[in-house]
Order: C-alpha cells, then sequence, then structure tokens
C-alpha cells in the first residue's frame, strides 16, 4: 500500500503513522454519549473510509485518506490543514 | 455414524464405502426457536452447546459461505490459557478444560495436541512480566514454568541464542497449551450439532434483521425469511455489517491479520513458540510445515490478504529468532478478518434489542475461545443471563468505563490494538 503524501508525493505505507477514523471531535464539554460515540463506536464500512495519518517519516503532516477497506485503493488525499471542519 | 477404531478397521477392510456426510444439507424452515449468524468456529460451538446443555434443538446456523471458510480456518491454531486480566483470564482457562474434553465430547478428531508454548523472553522486563504472570497462571488453577536460557535451549535448540540484539532469557512454559487441527474443529461441532438435530444452513447470507417493537422476529436471508424469538450474531470480522442491519453501531473495527506456511519439514519445532522481539509464533503442522504469523497490518480491512510491510517484517522476525529456517520455502500466505475492539477484548452480550445477542470482538486470540464462547453465549441465549466464565464480556464497558479489560495496556482506543 502506497499513500500519496500532498507534500511528498506517493511514498511507502512504513512512513506514514495510522491514527484511525477521521470523525469530527464533539464539542467541548459534550456529553457522555458524544464522546463515546467518539472514542469508541464505528460505523466500520467495507468500503470507503476517511482517516487520519501522519506522515511521520515524512514532512511530518497529517493528512486526511479517503480509502477502501476491501481494495486498499487510496481514493483521496487531502493535508489536514486544508479541512475546512477543523 | 459414530467414529471408532472399529469402524475405521471395517471401511478398511470394505473398501471405505461405508463412510458418510458428517452433517446433512435441509432446506431452511420457515421459523425456528433460535438462529445464529455465522457458521464459524463460535456459531457453530453455539449451537452444539444450545442442544447439548439446554436442549434447544429446534434452531439453525445460518451461514453464507461454507462452514469453515471464515476464521477458523484461518488462524494458526494457538490454543492456550496462560492470560493475565481477571475476567479474560478465567474464560480462558474454562476454554482449556473444554478443549481437553472436546474429541471425546464430540466423538471427532480435532488433532488436538498439548504439545506446550514457549513464550520467550529477552530482557529483564519482559522475564519479570513471565514471572508475575506465571505465578498469576498458577494460583488460577492453571500450568506455568519459568525457563531458564539452558532448559530452553533443551527444549528449542533451534532457536537464534547469540543474537546479541535479541538475547534469550527464558522462556514462560504452558505444558497443556498447544494447537489443534482448526477445520476439525468447526467441522466436529457442525457434526455434532447436526446430531442433535440443529439445522446447518450453507450458502444462507443474513442480508436483514427484522424487529417490531424493539423485539427481535426473525432475519432475512438470500434463501427467503426465516422467523425466530431469538437471534444470535457470530459473525467473527463482519459483526458490524451484521449489527448495522438492527441499526446497532459497536465498538468494533476490522483488522486483516496475515498467517504463513511453510514447506513440509522433518520435525524440527516441538512446541508452539513465540517471541516477544519482533513478535513472532510459530508451530509445525502434523503435515510438516512451519505455521506462523505476527501483528495485524494495524489499520482497518476487509481484504482477506495482507499487505507486503507485515510480510516482510515477519520473515525478518523469522531470520532474526529461527535463522536455521532460512532456506525453507513459503508456500502460502492468507489473511482473515477479525473485529477489533477497543480494549482488545471480547463481547458476549444482550443487545438494546430483545432477543438480538451478541457475540463479538474476538480480535486476533478468538480461536482458543471457541469451546467457551459457544458454551457462555449458549447459556446466555438460552437463559438470559450471563455465564459466570464469561461474565465480564458486557457490551456497556465502553460508555461507563467500568471493567475493560485492557489486553494489550495500551488504551482503550482503536488504533492501538
Ligand atoms: C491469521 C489469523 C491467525 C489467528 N491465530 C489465532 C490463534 O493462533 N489462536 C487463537 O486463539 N486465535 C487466532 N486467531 C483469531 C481467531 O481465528 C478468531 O478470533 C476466531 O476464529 C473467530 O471466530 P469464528 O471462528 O467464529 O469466526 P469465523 O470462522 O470467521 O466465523 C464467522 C462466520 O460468519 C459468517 N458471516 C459473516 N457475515 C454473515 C452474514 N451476513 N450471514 C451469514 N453468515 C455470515 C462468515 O462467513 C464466517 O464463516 C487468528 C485469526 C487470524 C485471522
Ligand atoms: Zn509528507
Amino acid at each position: 500500500m502506497r499513500i500519496t503524501c500532498p507534500l511528498c508525493g506517493e511514498r511507502d505505507r512504513r512512513e506514514f503513522y495510522y491514527r484511525g477514523a477521521a470523525l469530527e471531535a464533539p464539542a467541548e464539554g459534550g456529553s457522555l454519549e458524544a464522546w463515546h460515540a467518539h472514542v469508541h463506536l464505528r460505523d466500520n464500512p467495507a468500503g470507503p473510509v476517511e482517516e487520519w495519518w501522519y506522515h511521520q517519516q515524512g514532512c511530518g503532516s497529517w493528512i486526511r485518506v479517503r480509502r477502501d477497506t476491501s481494495s486498499h485503493e487510496m481514493l483521496a488525499v487531502q493535508l489536514a490543514s486544508a479541512q475546512e471542519d477543523l | 455414524m459414530r467414529f471408532s477404531g472399529w469402524r475405521v478397521l471395517r471401511e478398511g477392510l470394505t473398501g471405505n464405502r461405508g463412510w458418510q456426510g458428517h452433517w446433512r444439507d435441509p432446506d431452511p424452515k420457515p421459523e425456528y426457536d433460535a438462529v445464529i449468524i455465522g457458521g464459524g468456529g463460535h456459531g457453530l460451538a453455539t449451537a452444539y452447546y444450545l442442544a447439548r446443555d439446554h436442549g434447544m434443538t429446534n434452531i439453525a446456523v445460518l451461514e453464507r459461505g461454507y462452514i469453515g471458510g471464515g476464521n477458523v480456518g484461518r488462524n494458526t491454531t494457538i490454543v492456550r490459557a496462560n492470560y493475565y486480566l481477571p475476567g479474560n483470564s478465567e474464560f480462558y482457562s474454562h476454554s482449556l478444560k473444554l478443549w481437553e474434553g472436546l474429541e471425546q465430547d464430540l466423538n471427532y478428531n480435532a488433532m488436538m495436541s498439548q504439545r506446550g508454548i514457549l513464550n520467550v523472553f529477552h530482557n529483564d522486563a519482559q522475564r519479570d512480566s513471565a514471572v508475575r504472570r506465571a505465578n498469576a497462571i498458577i494460583n488460577q488453577g492453571d500450568d506455568a514454568e519459568i525457563l531458564s536460557r539452558d532448559q530452553l535451549r533443551e527444549m528449542a535448540p533451534l532457536l537464534n541464542y547469540d543474537n546479541n540484539r535479541f538475547p534469550i532469557q527464558g522462556a514462560l512454559l504452558q505444558r497443556r497449551a498447544g494447537t489443534a487441527r482448526h477445520d476439525a474443529v468447526a467441522w466436529g461441532f457442525a457434526r455434532g450439532a447436526d446430531q442433535r438435530g440443529v439445522d446447518i444452513l450453507q450458502n444462507c447470507e443474513v442480508t436483514g434483521i427484522r424487529t417490531e417493537g424493539g423485539k427481535v422476529i426473525g432475519v432475512e436471508t438470500s434463501r427467503g425469511l426465516i422467523r425466530a424469538g431469538k437471534v444470535a450474531m457470530a459473525a467473527a470480522g463482519r459483526s458490524s455489517q451484521v449489527a448495522a442491519m438492527a441499526g446497532l453501531t459497536l465498538p468494533i473495527e476490522s483488522h486483516v491479520l496475515q498467517a504463513f506456511v511453510s514447506e513440509g519439514l522433518k520435525p524440527i519445532i516441538d512446541h508452539v513458540i513465540t517471541f516477544a522481539e519482533g513478535h513472532l509464533y510459530i508451530s509445525q503442522s502434523d503435515k510438516g510445515g512451519l505455521v506462523f504469523g505476527s501483528y495485524l497490518d494495524l489499520y482497518t480491512s476487509y481484504a482477506a490478504r495482507g499487505n507486503l510491510p507485515m510480510v516482510e517484517h515477519t520473515m525478518e522476525a523469522c531470520m532474526a529468532m529461527l535463522p536455521a529456517i532460512g532456506k525453507a520455502r513459503l508456500l502460502r500466505s492468507w489473511g482473515g478478518i477479525m473485529d477489533m475492539t477497543p480494549d482488545g477484548s471480547p463481547i458476549i452480550d444482550r443487545t438494546s434489542i430483545e432477543g438480538l445477542y451478541l457475540n463479538a470482538g474476538w480480535c486476533y486470540g478468538g480461536f482458543k475461545a471457541t469451546p467457551a464462547s459457544g458454551q457462555c453465549y449458549a447459556h446466555l441465549i438460552a437463559t438470559d443471563r450471563p455465564h459466570e466464565a464469561a461474565a465480564a464480556f458486557r457490551l456497556e464497558r465502553f460508555e461507563t468505563g467500568h471493567g475493560l479489560m485492557d489486553e494489550e495496556a495500551t488504551g482503550a482506543q482503536h488504533n492501538l490494538h
């Protein structure tokens, strides 16, 4: 599996740290249910997912990756800092 | 048909023409008392114990593929009870005891082989933790021994004792641990359940779970609607998708774990051996192939194949620990999709929907759980009360933070397990 870092280009998966599903964190003071869902519950689809990866052994960027969990295909990559919802 | 020495002899003398299929292939009935979703080891064992312990025989196991095609036939076959965490540890102890009587009980040769497991340690910290674990195992009534480097060398001479980076100090030994032929475990439970009247329906995919007023009333399948007052999920790596059919979201991610087998070799490894550094577990099958694996790929996946970085890592670990097998050819590798929970431990519980039960989250260690998981789940389904050996496997522990069983002591967070 290779991931295309928006800054460094296509790189081996081993350069990246996997952080997990890209979910919007509940607002500060959010309910227990909201935090439980954020930390633990997952839709876990067999298909495209949005997730955070960190280019640990490269430029050090956090990136948002759209990846198919059935085919391992990379569908889209974006710098996390380019996210509007952050 | 019962297996016996006499039967083998008679068939041998009469051209082996008398063997029959090990279970029937019935058509689905329109209604059962209970249906189990997933004909893996856990689903089949559940059906078997529902019939054996609770007399529930008007039940069916629904398997979308074929019996033994899932993780029950893809794992590295290790069976042990050297766990440490309260909640988990007594469950696996219970399971090992069931394994020890399983073949007699099922009248089926599952090739259960208590060849012993050696958990090799490489530094003082690992040794201390092995000693602590050994004491806990002994206190709970199971067997554990700490071997010195010399004692280990006598049992496992092939390991690399001259590795400066990963020096071998000794090992934790559990003699009652070992391996079992994984397909035969599925077949044995399938046959045992079938003989007690359970319908095993292969090529029967569950596509929907029907509820009415918060109660389950049956399942939609590729072979039509099947009604049942009790529906029990046991879908291993597909738990999230099956639960979603009932509108439930689980604390589970699906991950791939790979396994490897070499060409057949003469006997060179007598035990199951695991290495703490580099993480590797290896044993030799009765056919002579070395069976081994290491970590999961560590990102979510539904592809029943792995990825090359982990292949490379596993082979590197092999070369570091067992350089003598470097020239052995690799025959096959494959992947299996497993549920991973945030704390690395399983769930056997009721759900918020009446009559709908959950058996999930077995992560990378669920094969050894097969008989106890089936027995405890059957108890829950039949009586609506948890079996005492699995009382800690609650779904709500993630929400309340109460009773988390943090298997790897890394925290109850998804990307760490
Ligand atoms: C490579 C690898 C090595 C492992 N090594 C070990 C080990 O050494 N020791 C150990 O203890 N554990 C090990 N494990 C873990 C262990 O194999 C699993 O935790 C355990 O087998 C899972 O339970 P199961 O056997 O019931 O799963 P499965 O056999 O996967 O059963 C689930 C079944 O549900 C069916 N299903 C799914 N969705 C549907 C649907 N909608 N309708 C109908 N049927 C459906 C699937 O087809 C499947 O047959 C390993 C796992 C892997 C992948
Ligand atoms: Zn980069």
